[in-house]
């Protein structure tokens, strides 16, 4: 792959805006959509009748939706500011990808179809494909990013060599279950926001209860990095970076300290700090890679050998600075006047 | 089959999946949104009502619309990556444009459409029905100017072994993309006038809930003829501008083999591989003028055109007849509707045929697609960059595998959404109907 960018031109700056930007968008993405994945996740184990599965339904209800629209947004901006990455990583993560598509397609109308239909049988059928469709998509997540982390085998041409099964090689099926294990957690403290009673309760255990095993997984996630990946490598030429590291520690301290004194919001905020910064430290590990190669790093795509034209990117970056802090404002809109603890009379309306 | 003709099958069962749902969403979001206005405006419970009993059907119909939509922006890099890689500076932006200024605006906002009955006051709540119908609309305009690129390229250069963008106004003030805005969405309205009329003459027939379907009927009607008229007149400028810029696929929907001045438009015609098998009744320049507004002009024939740069003609031609054939029937069926709107009862059998005449739209639109996508070939941009160049080096069994899974779940969603709305339509408005989830 040839270079596209001059070092030190406006070209190559807002080539690695558009890097920090790309990350930020996967960031948000795992955070806003990691909940909804949880709670879906959950539904089986928590919700005991009708009441409580509608419940747990609504609590995610209102905001799946524009959740997931920050993974076409990281999809989109993928392929507008890095079109050769784009390629290479979509082609190259082929089945993979189609899987989580088709996952995430029968997460998103079980939604809309399971309460139209007063049929018992009906009901669970939508329920379970609910659940099942919602772990799925953060394991094929974790499996996608744990690769990505760890450098996908690609030719010269940056073409993945890879195939399913090779994705699911040990550091990555870590990574599949580590997104798992975290988004469990973030959807049981999501719940926790948002029921009251019996329900409340067990969202609470349940959080209390994974909080050790996201721990533990965690600091053997972080091992098994830096014996078995180069992530580490801009962490040894900038020890400063290594900083980074105290968002994730602070974020699970702080989980658990507000957990215990019953500050829900404050402890779902932490788990999104230790999530933010899990993804952080991987994105910066990587850099400037968006798909590094692995074993051979002369064939990664780059920021210096994928980006788009310099125009693009200029005109990208103006939307995105005009239209970026719009969403994040009307979003923050609809969670303060949705996010409230549902009542059973809340589901009906 | 190689994995070229498959991920053109694949990309033409995901688009068209995809486009049961989109034209509802377009046109039935802005008629929700208007019922919503009028029920602030007037204070009319039957606009409340209707806004909630044609939400919920829309609801359904959102939601596979956007889930199938993902399909699509992820296929260009899973099925075509060296199309991507090659115009993605382009064309990427535009679909990230996209997500960023509507999707996400059109996606938080049905959620809080959706949830909002109580939570919001009746005006905000009418104001967030606009913010979606206004959103999806737009996203339209951004996916149709994306389109305008593949249909005629225009404000880029070739540099670096890619197409790179130079002229970004150019880009999204193309003509084509903008005359297919104005296509696409009179048609989308028509659509919903035909679902609503449809729907409602099915309750009229059956006595039930007069009042209500009577004036969902006469929004429907009144929409139906209006669009119908427009989406025709507009369609005719649109063919104007193609015959310019695609004359090959003039040509092939026309089945026009010889060029010639005064060329005739045949009204029946059975169209062979190297030429017609049957033209007869003959209407003499009259494809001279649809094309060029001038019954003397001359237009280019197949036979001048290479054939490896011919589309495929039977498909072209099918699809330009449908849509042509339905959108002229269209205009006719709703006019009836709209002069005996308030008689409606003196015609039993037209209240009896309507429902039927819900797919028609629905049938024209997939044509209308059928005859832009599959009459570019064997462009995938045109005169740019080659279909066959453009699929990326993915195994055939990986793409067959994802390819009849999709079919699979497809057909099965599709028919369990389809059902749903039509239970939903059948079983009516409620009172104080709790929308649940």
């Amino acid at each position: 792959m040839e270079n596209l960018i001059e070092i030190g031109s406006l070209h190559y700056y807002l080539a690695m805006i558009w890097f920090v930007l790309w990350g930020v968008l996967w960031i948000v993405y795992f955070i806003l959509d990691g909940f909804d994945l949880g709670v879906g996740s959950l539904m089986p184990f928590l919700a005991k009748n009708e009441v409580e599965k509608r419940t747990i339904l609504n609590s995610t209800g209102p905001f799946w939706d524009g959740n997931e629209v920050w993974l076409i947004a990281a999809g989109g901006v993928t392929f507008a500011a890095f079109p050769y990455a784009y390629a290479q990583m979509f082609s190259g993560l082929y089945t993979a990808l189609m899987l989580l598509l088709f996952t995430l397609i029968v997460r998103g109308v079980s939604f809309e179809f399971r309460s139209k239909v007063e049929h018992d049988g009906w009901k669970k059928l939508w329920d379970t494909a609910h659940a099942v469709c919602s772990f799925l998509p953060a394991l094929l997540l974790g499996v996608a990013f744990g690769n990505i982390f760890q450098g996908i085998p690609l030719n010269e041409v940056g073409f993945s060599q890879a195939g399913l099964f090779g994705l699911l090689n040990p550091y990555g099926l870590a990574g599949g279950v580590l997104f798992v294990v975290i988004f469990l957690m973030h959807g049981a403290l999501w719940l926790t926001i948002r029921t009251t009673g019996d329900l409340h309760e067990r969202a609470e255990r349940t959080a209390i209860r994974l909080w050790p095993v996201v721990v533990v997984l965690t600091v053997l996630f972080l091992a098994f990095t830096a014996v078995n990946t180069k992530l580490f490598n801009n962490y040894m030429v900038y020890p400063i970076l290594f900083v980074i590291l105290l968002m994730p520690v602070a974020g699970l301290v702080l989980m658990r300290v507000y957990l215990g004194a019953k500050k829900y919001w404050m402890a779902w905020g932490a788990s999104c700090l230790y999530i933010g910064g899990t993804a952080l430290f991987g994105i910066i590990g990587i850099f400037p890679a968006i798909i590094p190669s692995n074993p051979n790093p002369a064939n990664s795509l780059t920021i210096m050998n994928s980006a788009s034209s310099e125009l693009t990117l200029e005109i990208m970056l103006g939307v995105a600075i005009i239209f970026v802090p719009l969403v994040i404002g009307y979003q923050f809109w609809a969670y303060k006047t949705f996010a409230t603890p549902i009542e059973e009379h809340d589901l009906h309306y | 089959m190689d994995v070229l003709m498959l991920s053109r099958l694949q990309f033409a069962a995901a688009t068209m999946f995809h486009f049961i749902f989109v034209p509802l969403t377009l046109g039935l979001s802005i008629l929700i949104a208007f019922m919503e206005t009028k029920y602030v405006r007037t204070g009319d419970e039957v606009y409340l009502k209707m806004a909630k009993f044609w939400g919920k059907i829309f609801l359904v119909n959102f939601a596979l619309g956007v889930v199938t939509g993902i399909t699509l922006e992820f296929q260009f890099g899973t099925n075509w990556s060296r199309y991507s890689a090659y115009v993605g500076d382009i064309f990427g932006s535009l679909l990230a444009i996209e997500a960023t200024a509507a999707f996400f605006l059109e996606s938080t906002f049905i959620g809080v459409w959706h949830f909002g009955w109580k939570k919001l006051s009746p005006k905000a709540h009418a104001t967030v029905a606009w913010l979606v119908a206004g959103a999806s609309n737009l996203s339209a305009i951004w996916i149709l100017i994306a389109n305008g690129f593949m249909q005629d390229p225009t404000g880029y250069v070739i540099r670096n072994g890619r197409a790179e963008l130079t002229d970004f106004v150019a880009v999204i003030t193309n003509k084509w993309a903008w005359l297919e805005f104005f296509h696409m969405i009179p048609a989308a309205l028509c659509l919903a006038g035909f679902f609503l009329m449809g729907v409602s003459a099915w309750h009229l027939i059956r006595k039930s809930e007069v009042h209500f379907f009577q004036k969902s009927f006469n929004i429907g009607v009144t929409v139906a003829l209006v669009f119908s008229i427009v989406t025709a007149v507009e369609g005719h400028i649109h063919g104007n501008n193609m015959a310019l810029k695609q004359p090959a696929k003039l040509a092939a929907m026309e089945s026009h083999w010889e060029t010639q001045t005064n060329a005739p438009m045949y009204l029946l015609v059975v169209p062979g591989e190297d030429g017609n098998h049957v033209e007869a009744l003959p209407i003499p320049g009259a494809l001279s003028f649809l094309a060029y507004n001038d019954f003397n002009a001359e237009v280019k024939g197949l036979n001048d055109i290479p054939k490896e740069d011919r589309p495929p003609i039977k498909i072209t031609f099918l699809a330009f007849r449908t849509m042509v054939g339905i959108g002229s029937l269209m205009p006719a069926i709703a006019l009836l509707g709209w002069v005996m709107r308030n008689k409606l009862d003196k015609i039993p059998l037209y209240l009896k045929i309507l429902p039927y005449c819900i797919p028609l739209p629905y049938i024209a639109i997939w044509a209308g697609w059928t005859l832009a996508e599959v009459g570019r070939q064997p462009w995938i941009v045109y005169g740019l960059m080659r279909t066959s160049d453009a699929v990326s080096p993915v195994g055939a069994g990986e793409v067959t595998f994802s390819f009849v899974l999709m079919c699979a779940l497809y057909t099965l969603l599709g028919a369990a959404g389809i059902w749903l709305m039509i239970k939903l339509a059948k079983k009516g408005p409620e009172d104080h109907s709790p929308i649940q989830v």
